[in-house]
């Protein structure tokens, strides 16, 4: 029983920790570790829960989840009790169902890359001012970045008439990062399991936060190469070159994270001591050994 | 695609061929590629005798649209297949960050 009851603990303490994740500040002076922290909690949230139904349905053969699975594949045997069956009927729906959706999203995700990728071959053109970025013919303001092997940054002729030199220079960094890091990633699976719950408030902030933690991310990276107030003026630029309905589902969040990521870049607070950073990143490491140690545990 | 989207009328494929005179190109060359765009949609084409004639199935302007809907988050899915710079935001909001702005360059 301990572990199913250890297991159905840690995933209380990772979805209440997820909870309070989104509305901390902290994460904004170390986003690099907090995001971390976030993919070593979403990923023990879903690894606890199916370990807790699953470790409750073997329990009886007190071989832990990895060996009871095992036991049960290899000598056709169900638990004995309906409220075990049902429970291990749960945990692999469950954990198929997480799995299902990362792959579903992660073949959504390419083909619509290809789409775009394919289209921008057709339409978009070099621009000799900034090489190795593709300019597409719209006055609106875009500049984004489509990830991949080899990721590509694209710009609209609107943003080049928007931005000086020095703001282009800015945000062209900012999207290298994105490219570099491969952000999109990190924020596949936030998306993903948006997608399957998406009338959880939880799982919808937990996306909000990931992404402008990504954001700022970002912000840091390009900081380092050009000045901050030119990224910051860039950001204020983009953001009122607007002439466009708000997108629905969109949150009516822009300004807000628009004018969070413009103060930390004016006027950036203390920097977060590297113990703290380091110490939060251990934990996140911790934190995800942790589910698949207790799979094991046999009682 | 730009030299059948500067024509009104389709064309076959020497045409096109003819029209792409800066670069050196094999007539197998210019027919595989139509091909290809046709069969992932780009393009339609009609019998015309012997050959076919080809024709951009959508404007130039609306797939520039499309990207740019994507580009923008607006197709409403809000998928994690591009990394954005920043988002625009809507009427009051934008007025709060016009000021920031202003402030920002008096500086």
């Amino acid at each position: 029983m301990i572990a199913a009851a250890a297991l159905a603990a840690l995933a209380t303490v990772c979805a209440l920790a997820a909870w309070r994740m989104t509305s901390v500040r902290w994460t904004w002076r170390a986003p690099r570790a907090a995001i971390a922290l976030w993919q070593a909690l979403g990923l023990t949230w879903g690894l606890a829960s199916v370990g807790a139904l699953l470790a409750y349905a073997l329990e009886p053969w007190g071989r832990g989840v990895i060996h009871g699975l095992v036991y049960l594949v290899t000598h056709w045997r169900e638990p004995s009790g309906l409220q075990r069956v049902g429970a291990l009927a749960a945990g692999l729906a469950l954990l198929t169902v997480l799995m299902a959706v990362v792959v579903v999203a992660m073949a959504q995700t390419l083909q619509a890359r290809r789409r775009h990728r394919l289209l921008l071959s057709l339409v978009a053109r070099d621009e000799p001012a900034v090489p190795g970025v593709r300019v597409v013919d719209h006055p609106g303001a875009a500049a984004y970045c489509v990830p991949g092997l080899k990721s590509q940054v694209v710009i609209s002729e609107g943003t080049l008439s928007l931005l000086s030199r020095d703001e282009l220079a800015a945000v062209l960094a900012h999207e290298d990062a994105h490219a570099r890091e491969r952000h999109d990633l990190v924020l596949l699976p936030f998306a993903a399991l948006r997608w399957v719950l998406p009338w959880s408030k939880v799982v919808r902030d937990a996306n909000a936060s990931v992404a402008l933690l990504v954001e700022m991310a970002a912000d840091d990276h390009a900081r380092l190469r050009v000045p901050p107030k030119r990224l910051a003026t860039a950001l204020l630029r983009f953001g009122t070159a607007g002439v466009y309905i708000t997108p629905h589902g969109a949150l009516g969040m822009g300004a807000e994270n628009v004018m969070a990521r413009v103060n930390r870049l004016v006027q950036p607070g203390p920097k977060m001591p590297a113990r703290y950073r380091y110490g939060i990143v251990a934990g996140a490491v911790l934190l995800t050994t942790s589910a698949p140690l207790l799979w094991f545990l046999p009682q | 695609m730009d030299v059948l989207w500067a024509e009104r009328s389709p064309l076959t494929a020497r045409e096109v061929g003819r029209l792409i005179a800066d670069r050196d190109l094999a007539p197998t060359t210019v027919m595989t590629v139509l091909d290809r765009l046709t069969r992932k949609g780009f393009l339609t084409r009609v019998r015309d005798g012997r050959a076919w004639r080809y024709e951009p199935a959508a404007s130039r302007d609306a797939y520039i649209a499309e990207l740019m809907l994507e580009a923008l988050d607006m197709t409403g899915d809000r998928s994690a297949a591009l990394t954005r710079f920043a988002q625009a935001v809507s009427g009051t909001e934008a007025e709060v960050l016009r000021k920031a702005l202003t402030e920002l360059e008096e500086e």
